[in-house]
C-alpha cells in the first residue's frame, strides 16, 4: 500500500495524511459512525498484512487526509479470534507493510460505560494516540443517567467527543479533536497498572522474543498478551513462528506468577473492572427518580414469547424471503428485459459474426446475468439492515440458535440460510452476520445446497414431463411430492456436511454463543439505505467481474470452433424456405453449431461419465453448458434439440422433444427415473458462476470456492448415480 | 455449587466465580462476569436454550452449558 510509505511522521498540515483506526465493542453505533465520517468515500479493501476485508474510507480536516480504517467489532484486544487478532495486528502495525495507526478512535457506548471501557484500557496500553466518541449518550439520558464529560476525560487522560451518527450531530468536532490529538502527538497514559510482578515476567518475555525479531522490538503489548491468553492466537502464532520453546518459556513464566498469587486470566480483568469502576462512579450520575415504561423490555418480551415470538418470527422470516423470492422478480425481469432489448439492438447494428456474438451473447449477456442479482440483494440488505438497526435480528438468533446448535452452527445462521432459498447470492454476504469466523464459513460453504430459485424451473420442466400427475395416499399429488422432496433434498444434506465441516476444516478451540441483545430502537433510515447501496456496489464490482469473465469463457466454448457448416443442401433448403420454415431452420443450425462446438465435442468425451447417470451425451452437454449458471440448461436443451434457445419450462415443445429422444436401441432416453436422476444432480450441484465468484469475494480465498465446488459436484454426481443405479433395477 | 443455569427467570445472583481458565472463562469474565457482580435471568428462549440475562446494565444470550460456568455464591 503507498499510504503506508506516504505516511509522514512530523506534522506537515496540507500535505499530509493520516490513520485513523476505527475500534469498539459490537452495537456501539461504530459502523454507523465511521459511515457518517467517511460518507461515500468508502470501499472496501484489505487491512494492510492481514488477508480480512474491511472497509476503508477517508475524511479531511484542516486540510489533512484522514484514512479510515473500520476495524472488526471487538469486545476485548486479547485475541481469541481472526477478528480480534486483526484489531490487534493493526493496531501494532504487524504484517507486511503495515504501519501503525496515527491515532485510534475508540467508540464508546454510553449506556454500557464500563464493558466499553474495558476495551478502552486494553488500547490506551498500546500506547497510540487516541479519541474517545461517546454514543448513545441521548439513551443513557433517557434512561436517567447523565454523565460528566470532563469528569471522564480526566479520569481517562484522553479526549472524549459525544457524537449522534445518524442525526450527524458532534461530526465536526470529533474531526477537530481527531486533529489536535495527532498534532499533540501525545500516548495516553497506561491507566490499569497490572502487578509488579507481571509486568517484569511480560518485559522478559519481549526480550527473549525481540531477540528473534532484531529488527523490531518485540510489542510489549503482545508479550502481555502472551502471557495472559493461554492458548490464545498470540500463542499459537509465535509457537508456529519460533517453535515449541516459546509455549515452554510462556508455560514457565505462567507457574511463576501462579506460585506468586497472580491468577491469569482473571487477574487482567479484576484490575481493569476494578479501575472502570471507579472511573464510572465518578463521571456518571444517576437519577433513580424515574419510572417510565421501558418499551424495549415490552417489545422483548413479545418477541421471545414462547407463543407470539414464533408467530412473529415465522412472519418476520415470511416476509423476508417472499420479499427476495417473488417481489424482486419484477425487477429482475425489468433488467433481463432491458439486456435482452440491449441485444437485439446492438446485435441489429453489428455485422453478423464473431464480434457480434461476442458482444451480444458475452458481453451484454455477461453484464446482464451479473445485474440481474441487484435487486435481491438490495431488498435483502434492506430489510437485514432494518432487522439489525432495530435489535430484532439478535432476537431471531436468540429464538432459532436451539435449531441451529444441533449441528454445530448458531442462531446467527439462521437468516443466510433461509435466504439461500431464493438466492445462494444474498445468503452468503448476509453471512457476514455471524460474528464467528469458523460459523460463518461453514454457513457460506451449505449455502448453496439450499434449493434456490434458478432450480425451480429445471425441476418444473422434468416433473411436468416425466412424473405422472398421479394422487399417491389419497391426498398428495405425486408431482408436488417430487417437487417437495427436492425442496427437503438440499435441507437433508447440509446439516451433515455442516457438522462434518465442523469437525474438519473449521475445527478449533470452541466459541462460545455470547450474544448481546441491545436494546429495540427505531432503525435509521441513513443506515438502512447505505447498507443496501453499499451491498449492491460490492456485489457488482468484485463479483461482477469473475460473473462477466465466466460467461465470456463459455460464449467462447460453446462458439468456436466456429466451422462452417453450412452445407449445400442446406443453403438451397434455405433459398426456398417460406417465412415460418426460415425460422425453424435458423433453429438447426444453431443446434449444428453447439452440437460441434468445443462444448459440444466435450459433451461427447464426458458420455461415458454421465451414462452411469441414465444420461446421453446431450444431456451431459446441457448440464455442462449449465455449470455458470443452473437456469441455462432449459436454452441448452431447447437448442440441441433445434427448437431455438427461446424455450421455457412450460414449452410444450420441448416436452414432447425430450419424450421423443431415444437411444440408438430405440429405448426413451428420459425415463421418471433418469428425469429424478438430473433432478438430484442439479439440487446438489454447484452450477452458478456468480455463488463462486461471491464466495471468492467473501472469504478472499479461492480455495473455499474450490472446495464448495468439489464437494458439491461429487455430491451431485454420487446421488444422481444412487438415484439411477437403484431407481433403474427397482423400477425399471 | 449454584450456576447461573439454575436459576429460574427473574431470579437473581451474585457471582462467586466464572470456572476454567479456557478462552470461554476468559471471554465471559472480559463481558462484565467478575466476582461480586449481580446476575439476573430474564427468561429462557421457546426451545429451552439458549437463555437471556442482565448483567452490568446490559442484556445477554447465552447456552447453558457457558451458563453452567458462571458459579454463584450462597445466599
Amino acid at each position: 500500500m503507498d499510504v503506508a510509505s506516504s505516511a509522514p511522521t512530523t506534522a506537515t498540515p496540507g500535505a499530509a495524511s493520516y490513520r485513523v483506526a476505527v475500534i469498539g465493542n459490537p452495537n456501539t453505533g461504530k459502523t454507523t459512525l465511521f459511515n457518517a465520517l467517511t460518507g461515500l468515500s468508502q470501499h472496501t479493501g484489505n487491512y494492510p498484512g492481514v488477508t480480512v476485508e474491511s472497509a476503508l474510507g477517508e475524511f479531511r480536516q484542516n486540510g489533512v487526509r484522514f484514512l479510515a480504517v473500520d476495524l472488526p467489532g471487538v469486545y476485548s484486544l486479547a485475541p481469541r479470534a481472526p477478528d480480534e487478532m486483526v484489531a490487534v495486528s493493526v493496531l501494532l502495525g504487524s504484517g507486511d507493510g503495515a504501519v501503525t495507526p496515527d491515532v485510534v478512535l475508540c467508540v464508546v457506548d454510553a449506556t454500557n460505560l464500563d464493558r466499553n471501557l474495558y476495551i478502552a484500557t486494553q488500547i490506551m496500553d498500546i500506547g497510540l494516540p487516541c479519541v474517545i466518541a461517546l454514543t448513545m449518550l441521548d439513551l443513557a439520558e433517557k434512561q436517567g443517567t447523565h454523565i460528566d464529560i470532563a469528569v471522564l476525560e480526566k479520569r481517562l487522560g484522553v479526549r472524549v467527543v459525544p457524537v449522534q451518527a445518524t442525526k450527524r450531530r458532534g461530526l465536526g468536532q470529533l474531526r477537530q479533536t481527531l486533529w489536535e490529538t495527532l498534532n499533540a502527538a501525545v500516548s495516553p497514559p497506561r491507566p490499569v497498572v497490572l502487578p509488579e510482578a507481571f509486568t517484569q515476567e511480560a518485559q522478559a518475555l519481549a526480550r527473549q522474543l525481540t531477540q528473534a525479531h532484531p529488527t523490531a522490538g518485540f510489542p510489549h503489548f503482545l508479550a502481555e498478551r502472551l502471557l495472559i491468553d493461554a492458548g490464545g492466537m498470540v500463542e499459537q502464532d509465535l509457537t508456529r513462528q519460533h517453535g515449541e520453546h516459546v509455549r515452554a518459556s510462556v508455560h514457565a513464566a505462567r507457574q511463576r506468577l501462579a506460585d506468586s498469587a497472580v491468577q491469569l486470566p482473571q487477574m487482567e480483568v479484576d484490575h481493569r473492572y476494578a479501575w472502570t469502576a471507579q472511573v464510572v462512579a465518578d463521571a456518571r450520575r444517576s437519577s433513580s427518580s424515574r419510572n417510565r415504561t421501558d418499551w424495549s423490555e415490552l417489545i422483548d418480551s413479545l418477541v421471545t414469547h414462547k407463543v407470539w415470538g414464533l408467530v412473529i418470527f415465522l412472519t418476520v422470516m415470511g416476509v423476508t424471503f417472499q420479499s427476495i423470492f417473488s417481489w424482486a422478480l419484477p425487477l429482475m425481469d425489468s433488467i433481463d428485459t432491458i439486456f435482452s432489448a440491449l441485444g437485439s439492438w446492438v446485435g441489429s447494428r453489428l455485422p453478423e459474426g464473431p464480434l457480434q456474438s461476442l458482444i451480444v451473447d458475452g458481453v451484454i449477456g455477461g453484464v446482464g446475468a451479473v445485474v440481474v442479482f441487484v435487486p435481491q440483494i438490495a431488498i435483502l440488505f434492506g430489510l437485514i439492515a432494518l432487522l439489525e438497526d432495530s435489535g430484532y435480528m439478535a432476537r431471531a438468533a436468540f429464538l432459532m440458535d436451539r435449531v441451529m446448535a444441533g449441528f454445530g452452527l448458531s442462531g446467527r445462521s439462521f437468516i443466510p440460510l433461509l435466504s439461500s432459498f431464493a438466492c445462494a447470492i444474498p445468503g452468503i454476504m448476509a453471512a457476514r452476520t455471524i460474528d464467528n469466523q469458523r460459523d460463518r464459513i461453514a454457513t457460506i460453504l451449505i449455502a448453496p445446497l439450499m434449493s434456490c430459485s434458478a432450480r425451480l424451473p429445471v425441476y418444473v420442466l422434468l416433473i411436468s414431463a416425466f412424473i405422472p400427475a398421479q394422487t399417491v395416499w389419497g391426498i398428495f399429488g405425486l408431482q408436488g411430492l417430487t417437487l417437495f422432496c427436492m425442496y427437503c433434498l438440499g435441507l437433508l444434506v447440509a446439516p451433515p456436511i455442516a457438522w462434518i465441516l465442523k469437525r474438519t476444516l473449521l475445527s478449533g478451540e470452541a466459541v462460545p454463543f455470547l450474544m448481546e441483545l441491545p436494546p429495540f430502537k427505531l432503525p435509521a433510515w441513513r443506515v438502512v439505505l447505505f447498507r443496501m447501496y453499499d451491498r449492491s456496489m460490492a456485489f457488482l464490482k468484485r463479483a461482477g467481474s469473475i460473473i462477466l469473465a465466466t460467461t465470456i469463457l463459455v460464449w467462447t466454448l460453446s462458439y468456436y470452433p466456429n466451422q462452417d457448416l453450412v452445407s449445400e443442401e442446406f443453403e438451397t433448403r434455405r433459398a426456398t424456405a417460406t417465412e415460418a420454415e426460415l425460422a425453424l431452420l435458423e433453429s438447426e443450425l444453431a443446434g449444428v453449431r453447439l452440437r460441434a462446438s468445443y462444448l459440444g465435442q466435450a459433451g461427447r468425451a464426458i458420455e461415458p461419465f454421465v451414462q452411469p447417470l441414465g444420461w446421453d451425451w446431450k444431456i451431459g452437454m446441457a448440464t455442462l453448458a449449465s455449470f455458470p449458471a443452473r437456469e441455462v440448461i432449459i436454452a441448452a436443451l431447447g437448442t440441441i434439440y433445434n427448437l431455438g434457445a427461446g424455450q421455457d419450462e412450460e414449452s410444450l415443445e420441448l416436452r414432447q422433444a425430450m419424450r421423443a429422444e431415444r437411444w440408438p436401441d430405440g429405448r426413451p432416453v428420459y425415463t421418471p427415473v433418469v428425469a429424478i436422476s438430473i433432478m438430484v444432480f442439479f439440487a446438489l450441484c454447484c452450477q452458478c458462476g456468480a455463488t463462486l465468484a461471491t464466495i471468492k469475494r467473501e472469504t478472499n480465498s479461492w480455495g473455499y470456492p474450490l472446495l464448495t465446488f468439489v464437494y458439491m459436484t461429487s455430491l451431485a454426481y454420487l446421488g444422481a448415480l444412487a438415484v439411477y443405479q437403484i431407481g433403474s433395477r427397482w423400477i425399471g | 455449587m449454584k450456576t447461573l443455569a439454575d436459576l429460574s427467570p427473574e431470579e437473581q445472583g451474585c457471582i462467586h466465580s466464572v470456572t476454567g481458565t479456557d478462552g470461554i472463562s476468559q471471554r465471559l469474565a472480559e463481558l462484565g462476569f467478575t466476582s461480586g457482580q449481580t446476575v439476573q435471568v430474564i427468561r429462557f428462549a421457546p426451545l429451552g436454550d439458549p437463555m437471556q440475562i442482565r448483567i452490568r446494565g446490559f442484556s445477554l444470550a447465552l447456552r447453558r452449558h457457558e451458563a453452567k460456568r458462571v458459579r454463584l455464591a450462597e445466599q
